[in-house]
């Protein structure tokens, strides 16, 4: 399906947002990652449980330095 | 003034200065600079990963020895500051969020129409908000009212180092706010960082001018001791200004007198 991810067209096999975390190989148990799909966080305790449509936009972030 | 604590969102913390960790030579400079400048506090910003790989983690490197205080730098409406907030509250497991919303990419200053609407959206979802603001009493007072936590006017635009260009609206501002002040922007020096202290400010926050100095790690340890000068000499009770001259040494028993 195709999807918008961190502001990209991308065409995916994920169901599952835990599963787009594996396809791009970030490791879901890695401190500071967080979610938000179609603007709305999804917590990581619903990683698994969420699942992804075609159309949805997804932003995957993390902290980086700033002032 | 050895034992000294602000307290912030039911937080209290020793060190009055809060330091960005943006723009330093290497992640080693920026570490020992905040080691050195004895901030207890460090902003973050929130980023998309780079797909293309994954470098550390600053929860990693820094999440132990600091409190992190994730901002919204760059978001230019309140639709994309909130839901950055919102993801780095997911991200960092905290509900404080230095709320930065600029109104042009050129100048970066302040939105205030948005700012303020954004920050009681924010405080109505939990947050703990520290607003990034302008030095209007009027703003100031505004976010106090909508909730945050503390309000924080810049001293200059980002980076500038021009330091506190408007003393007198500084004072005031904390002079009459219910929340702590934190003066943030625009720092350039050292003696910067003490004015803003002297004039009332709780504490400072500040970044590239401890980043790009020539020397951070210095730089650093400099703000840590200007920022505890500035704020002991406001308790101290400064002499007033005069327009005359007043001897300090007794005009009797002068020689050839």
């Amino acid at each position: 399906m195709r999807i918008r991810l961190n502001g990209n067209d991308h065409t995916t096999t994920a169901a599952t947002v835990r599963e787009l975390l594996q396809e791009q190989d970030i490791d879901g148990e890695l401190r500071g990652v967080a979610v938000a799909l179609n603007d709305n966080v999804v917590s990581r305790s619903g990683w698994d449980s969420t699942r992804i449509s075609d159309g949805d936009t997804i932003e995957i972030v993390k902290p980086f330095r700033g002032g | 003034m050895t034992n000294d604590p602000f307290t912030i969102a039911g937080r209290t913390f020793q060190s009055r200065l809060f330091l960005g960790t943006s723009g330093y030579p290497n992640q080693q400079s920026m570490l020992d600079a905040l080691s050195a400048s004895g901030a207890e506090v460090a902003t973050v910003s929130i980023r998309r990963i780079s797909l293309e790989g994954y470098a550390e983690s600053m929860v990693d490197l820094l999440g132990k020895q600091w409190t992190l205080l994730p901002n919204t730098a760059g978001c230019m409406s309140a639709k994309d500051a909130i839901l950055t907030a919102q993801l780095a509250r997911e991200a960092l497991e905290t509900d404080w969020v230095k709320l930065e919303l600029i109104g042009d990419r050129e100048t970066l200053y302040p939105d205030v129409e948005q700012l303020v609407g954004a920050a009681r959206q924010l405080v109505d979802d939990g947050f703990q908000v520290l607003p990034y603001c302008t030095d209007d009493p009027v703003v100031c007072q505004r976010l106090a009212d909508a909730g945050c936590a503390a309000v924080m006017p810049l001293g200059a635009p980002i980076g500038t180092g021009i330091g506190v260009a408007n003393p007198y609206n500084i004072e005031l501002i904390c002079n009459r706010s219910p929340v702590p002040v934190i003066l943030d922007a625009g720092i350039g020096t050292a003696s910067d960082a003490t004015l803003a202290m002297e004039l009332g400010c709780d504490a400072v926050l500040l970044n590239t001018a401890v980043a790009k100095a020539l020397d951070p790690v210095l730089m650093a340890a400099a703000m840590r001791d200007a920022v505890t000068a500035g704020r002991a000499a406001r308790h101290a009770g400064r002499i007033p200004k005069k327009d005359h001259a007043e001897a300090s040494s007794p005009q009797m028993g002068l020689i050839g007198g």
